[in-house]
């Protein structure tokens, strides 16, 4: 699956015990997708000596906060989820 | 594979976008001490050969004890991961580099 630019989507609120990428404070929250940078190694598994593999897609999302900032992060795709 | 944090957290220190603050952002720039150059230098010697990589150094920082974490500078917690990686894989033992300073 890969999500083109455009694409709403929102940040996965599940719990999950240990290292990964994913800012709390876009925890479902709702964004657009801006852009595909491409596949790359799984920091949750290479944080602890795994290789890391199968790679996973990386976005870049928008999202439109209530205090008006408008925030690009970087968010795994494991991590998106399909916004209605 | 290695420890896990040590604790379950529902946001862990680092993370610390949209936390509310008044407090002023010291946004001071400093010189390096050498102690700090060598760090970054042992950290990179380490990722070149292989040792250690970028994700297991954050997730090192990131299971810092919280009132540490505070304390701590930005090279003071690339130093305790450090440790901390190192200590897991078995290349340091537990409190050697502590050993060795004691006078």
């Amino acid at each position: 699956m890969s999500l083109a630019p455009g694409t709403t989507v929102r940040v996965s609120t599940r719990p999950h015990e240990g290292h990964h990428r994913t800012p709390g404070y876009l925890k479902g929250r709702q964004g657009r997708v801006e852009r595909v940078h491409g596949r790359y190694r799984d920091p949750e598994t290479r944080a602890y000596g795994g290789d890391g593999l199968p790679e996973r897609e990386l976005y870049l999302v928008s999202f439109d906060l209530p205090s008006g900032d408008r925030v690009l992060a970087d968010v795994f795709e494991h991590w998106l989820e399909a916004a209605e | 594979m290695s420890t896990r944090y040590d604790r379950v957290m529902e946001r862990a220190a680092h993370d610390r976008g949209g936390w509310p603050t008044d407090a002023r952002i010291e946004r001071t720039e400093h010189d390096l001490a050498d102690w700090e150059m060598l760090m970054d230098a042992i950290e990179n010697a380490l990722e070149a050969r292989g040792v250690m990589n970028t994700d297991q150094m954050r997730r090192g920082i990131e299971s810092m004890p919280l009132d540490e974490y505070e304390r701590a500078s930005y090279y003071e917690r690339w130093l305790f991961s450090t440790e901390t990686n190192l200590i897991e894989q078995g290349i340091l033992a537990p409190g050697e580099i502590d050993q060795r300073l004691a006078p």
